[in-house]
């Protein structure tokens, strides 16, 4: 496809175009497809939106293990619907991406070859049937805390997508809290199951907002651009506030022995983040970062002799129409 | 009001399509994550979705029959208590396999339902209405890929083709009557099936050659609904593997 080779710093109208852009934002107007953007604005959104669809394709795979084996009609129906709104999700975010001038199949052939990446909370295993209620409380919990922000976000299809997808996404978080307290309060062996849940993925979502703020170079132009309208750090919080008072209630322990509540902020304050682990599992040494490309590769491979027969029909149906 | 035996039959055929579409409606799930293309792994999530709505339906009508408990049917019986024709149960093969069995199974139903709908046993009549409605989609979808199979490409030819040889001879089974469906025909509760067979076959048959598929000639056809395949086990074994992983739960 033809690239785009307009918004870069050394074209000659750069600083008008530029100083119009960001007024525009200042005002509070979204920007549009056909719009002037920075390229780097462009790029930006098309590395954050490609990487949130990518997130809810590779995200269904941990969740869509236990659909099988999800333990009643109601939970099983509650699953497929879960998962049937990520592809959905998906879907869409694909091309509010394809807006800025990139295809599908480009994003697909990025995330495929290992290039791009998506949320790190899907390179960790489902060991139990307790971590599908964990992922919809505490990891929809923290998504829909960012996609909240985003919605605000400066550019008009990813804000419209974000609002949609939160309206859906808050129904996953409700039933996933909701098996959560019942498991909570269940039998031994439910207990135990959902406390190590939690115990597993603690610590994972709360990388999900991403590195701190002093470790975020992009921040401060995100910002700047009302692409993000908070920081990471302001995101984990407003998930903190929420959650720790929820989960301490339901009789769960977080496996953070420095959480501590400060009374003169009104923030719950956590301990150290495991830093170390988030960047190896980001570079590709997480438990399940070569199975989750694995199943996507052999999806797509498997997929191939379908999507030809796709093609060819359409030709064929195309031929027969022009006859 | 329906007399003990009548009720013990619509039992027992309520039964039989619930395990249909919860055996079904499994299969379909293994799917969801891994299909062709993202639109189908809607598409396939929705299915599933919807046959074991339909799972719900029947069991919650067998439920008020006899005061029986849907999830505990559905979870706590073994496989040799299973009613399901060896159709649904079959593993999900490649997407020819997937496809081809489920326009085969959803012409099965919208046939039977819009006579169902017509049953003189009125919840039965209302819910058949109502599945119907939503099964007209699965059709239009099923038969729709039937034909991009059919006339796509040369491969998705030969692995359709293949398919229906395998599945065809399952789909006389669906015709088959349970040893207590007769005096629910005669009662006009339930449509008589083996009527509907030749029908089905004009239908079907029609479509397929129009598709550039051919139905195969004889193959093994089961007796009866007690006989499965040994893939049936570890698809329950594995669908009620959380369910019965802890006596002492009351509930999930």
């Amino acid at each position: 496809m033809v690239k785009l080779r307009i918004g870069y710093p050394e074209d000659p109208d750069y600083g008008e175009r530029l100083a119009e852009f960001e007024a525009r934002i200042a005002r509070g107007e979204k920007i549009e497809p056909g719009d002037w953007m920075p390229a780097e604005y462009r790029r930006q959104l098309i590395r954050m939106i490609s990487q949130h669809a990518h997130s809810e394709w590779v995200g269904m795979l941990p969740e869509g293990a236990w659909i099988p084996r999800a333990p009643s009609l109601r939970r099983k129906l509650i699953l497929l619907a879960k998962v049937q709104d990520e592809a959905g999700h998906g879907q869409y975010l694909y091309h509010a991406a394809e807006t800025l001038g990139i295809t599908r199949e480009e994003m697909v052939a990025a995330l495929l070859s290992g290039k791009a990446k998506y949320s790190n909370i899907f390179n960790y295993p489902t060991l139990t049937w307790a971590d599908v209620g964990i992922i919809g409380w505490l990891v929809d919990g923290m998504a829909i805390k960012n996609q909240t922000m985003l919605a605000q976000c400066s550019y008009g299809p990813y804000s419209r997508a974000m609002v949609r997808i939160c309206a859906e996404e808050t129904f996953h978080h409700k039933q996933g809290k909701e098996a959560v307290l019942l498991y909570a309060k269940g039998s031994r062996k439910q207990r135990q199951m959902v406390q190590d849940a939690l115990n597993r993925w603690w610590w994972p979502t709360l990388m999900m907002a991403g590195p701190h703020d002093t470790d975020s170079p992009h921040t401060p132009l995100l910002l700047r651009w009302g692409i993000k309208t908070k920081t990471n750090d302001q995101v984990r919080q407003e998930f903190l506030n929420e959650h720790v008072p929820e989960l301490l209630e339901a009789g769960l322990r977080i496996p953070d022995p420095h959480l501590r509540y400060d009374e003169k902020t009104g923030n719950w304050i956590h301990g150290p983040i495991p830093w170390d682990e988030f960047w190896k599992v980001i570079n590709g040494e997480g438990p399940m970062n070569r199975q989750r490309l694995l199943a996507r590769r052999r999806a797509h491979e498997e997929g191939r002799w379908v999507r030809e027969a796709l093609e060819a029909y359409a030709q064929r149906q195309l031929a027969q129409a022009a006859d | 009001m329906l007399d003990p035996y009548l009720k013990e039959a619509l039992v027992a055929r309520l039964t039989a399509w619930a395990d249909d579409e919860v055996v079904l409606a499994q299969r379909l799930s293994e799917w969801v994550g891994h299909a062709p293309i993202l639109e189908e792994d809607i598409a396939i999530a929705n299915l599933a979705q919807d046959e074991l709505g339909h799972a719900k339906v029947w069991l919650e009508l067998r439920q008020e029959l006899d005061g029986s408990d849907p999830d505990h049917l559905v979870f706590f019986r073994d496989p040799l208590e299973y009613q399901n024709a060896v159709l649904v149960e079959l593993p999900k093969g490649d997407w020819a396999f997937t496809m081809v069995r489920q326009y085969l199974f959803d012409a099965y139903e919208n046939l039977w339902l819009k006579e169902a709908a017509q049953s003189a046993y009125p919840p039965l009549a209302e819910a058949a209405g109502r599945i119907l409605k939503e099964e007209k989609f699965h059709l239009r979808h099923s038969s729709l890929w039937l034909e991009r199979l059919g006339q796509g490409t040369e491969e998705s030819h030969r692995r359709a083709q293949e398919a229906l040889d395998t599945l065809f001879p399952y789909v006389r089974q669906l015709f088959q009557l349970l040893p207590t469906d007769e005096a629910l025909v005669e009662a006009g509760i339930l449509p008589d099936l083996r009527a509907l067979e030749a029908p089905y076959l004009e239908e079907v048959e029609a479509r397929l050659e129009r598709v550039g598929l051919r139905p195969p000639q004889g193959g093994y056809v089961p007796k009866s609904r007690q006989e499965h395949t040994e893939y049936l086990w570890s698809l329950l074994a594995e669908m009620q593997s959380v369910a019965r992983w802890d006596p002492e739960a009351k509930a999930w």
